[in-house]
């Protein structure tokens, strides 16, 4: 992949040009969701850009000292690395790759999580510290199997390579690991039954309690980018393949839409669980099937 | 901006020192039958993402300190609704010992909801008057402070 080729799918398709109203639809399509499968009309269709603009307009508290310059980065960081991870993802046929681009990609779709974790504890607020805790313990605890599904699916094809794993005809191996990111995608954005870090009832907003203004702004703009990352990757890794540039958009448009309904869905048809029972259920439910995923991936890697 | 901000209206609910009546409403206000999410109404959790709060009931000794902290957590611009008739006059609860109200004693309140409780249609008014209230005020009109920045009135350090 060449600079113009980088810069163009980092900064207009799928990046940040395309990314960013992507993400402004997703919120408003989780929202309308959950709205109504409570039998509410929910919000208009640009409610996520009329708060991110009015969000932009408020002013937030002075941020003072290494901790609060610290405090108004992890966002940025975030959003910054969300986007990444959005530009990343092969959506064109043959929109060139590298080898490796997948470990990027993975390692893209951790940074805003682990900025969550850092913001709360530097927002030195006892709820975004217990709401930090909890997602650290989420994330050590679905990371497992989302990283396993993943590997267990590149392994059996030998390569890191993003457009050759999004390019596979499917097999049971790639619908198994597939279903394993799915179930690891509610806790990754803090969705029911898994959204233990901002559980509004319990902590206020966790990590985020003591973030005004344009910097929560950010962060509702990063929460986005990652819908779009995680509905995308699921997306490119079911897609078929097309030759023309405008079926596969659609088709990645349509796959990313449906993604994003199944997960809203459930969120709205499941209450939170406990920290314990999650925990419980990505260790000894979840983990046994990526275990045996990865295990047949590598048993076939060895015979071909 | 300010089309953004009046179709934008975050809320934290408050009580101070409430029979809970106006706070039923209040949430009522948010389910299916009113669905207050058309105009963008969102119950925040905390006050730093408000921009309107909602205070009902007729502000006790010990609630008196702590809508001054949360009225100083909320950024500007905000907006104050006072829900029921208890923080506009104290209500049945007038010349209690036990009472500093009403509420705009403490705060400045810009939109009155009467009523014992009042209904959630009134409710979802306020707010959409408050929101345009929000809509037209600078920015740069009220500022945001720190936690503990607040200071203690003359009664409270007596």
């Amino acid at each position: 992949m060449d600079l113009t080729t980088a810069l163009v799918r980092f900064l207009i398709f799928p990046g940040l040009l395309f990314a960013v109203p992507a993400a402004f639809f997703l919120l408003w399509e989780e929202r309308k969701a959950v709205a109504m499968m409570q039998g509410r009309i929910g919000p208009p269709f640009m409610q996520p850009f009329y708060d991110f603009v009015k969000l932009l307009g408020k002013t937030a508290p002075p941020r003072v000292g290494v901790g609060g310059k610290l405090m108004q980065l992890w966002p940025l960081l975030a959003a910054a690395s969300a986007a990444g991870a959005v530009g990343l993802l092969p959506v064109l046929p043959a929109s060139g790759g590298f080898e490796g681009d997948l470990i990027l990609l993975l390692a893209l779709l951790e940074v805003p999580s682990m900025c969550i974790i850092v913001a709360g504890f530097s927002s030195r607020s006892i709820f975004g510290e217990i709401g930090s805790a909890r997602e650290a313990i989420l994330s050590v605890s679905y990371n497992i199997v989302f990283l396993l599904a993943i590997l267990s699916i590149a392994a059996s094809q030998h390569t890191f390579r993003l457009e050759t794993l999004a390019h596979l005809p499917n097999s049971p191996l790639q619908v198994m690991g597939v279903l394993a990111i799915l179930i690891c995608l509610p806790a990754k954005l803090h969705i029911n039954p898994f959204s233990l870090p901002n559980a509004e009832q319990e902590i206020y907003a966790g990590p985020m309690t003591e973030y005004a203004g344009g910097e929560l702004a950010l962060w509702n703009l990063s929460h986005g980018l990652e819908w779009v990352a995680a509905s995308g990757l699921v997306a490119t890794l079911i897609a078929p393949q097309v030759a023309s540039i405008g079926a596969a958009i659609a088709l990645f448009l349509a796959l990313t839409l449906g993604v994003v309904l199944l997960l809203s869905v459930v969120a709205a048809a499941t209450a939170r669980v406990q920290i314990d029972t999650t925990v419980r259920f990505y260790w000894q439910c979840t983990l046994i099937f990526a275990v045996l995923a990865i295990a047949s991936a590598l048993f076939m890697g060895f015979k071909s | 901006m300010c089309y953004c901000r009046r179709r934008s209206p975050w809320l934290f609910h408050m009580n101070s020192g409430s029979c809970n009546g106006c706070d039923i409403e209040l949430i009522a206000s948010l389910t299916p039958r009113y669905d207050a999410e058309q105009l963008g109404v969102v119950l925040q959790g905390s006050p730093r993402h408000a921009d309107i709060l909602c205070i009902t009931g007729p502000v006790t000794h010990n609630a008196a300190r702590a809508v001054r902290t949360v009225y100083g957590q909320v950024c500007g611009p905000k907006a104050v609704i006072a829900i029921g008739s208890c923080p506009a006059t104290t209500n049945v609860f007038i010349d209690s010992r036990t009472l500093d109200g009403p509420l705009n004693r403490h705060v400045p309140v810009d939109v009155f909801v009467p009523g014992c409780p009042p209904r959630p249609d009134a409710i979802i008014e306020g707010v959409a008057k408050a929101a345009s209230i929000l809509a037209e005020r600078a920015a740069q009109e009220t500022t945001a402070r720190p936690v503990g920045a607040i200071e203690p009135s003359a009664s409270e350090v007596k």
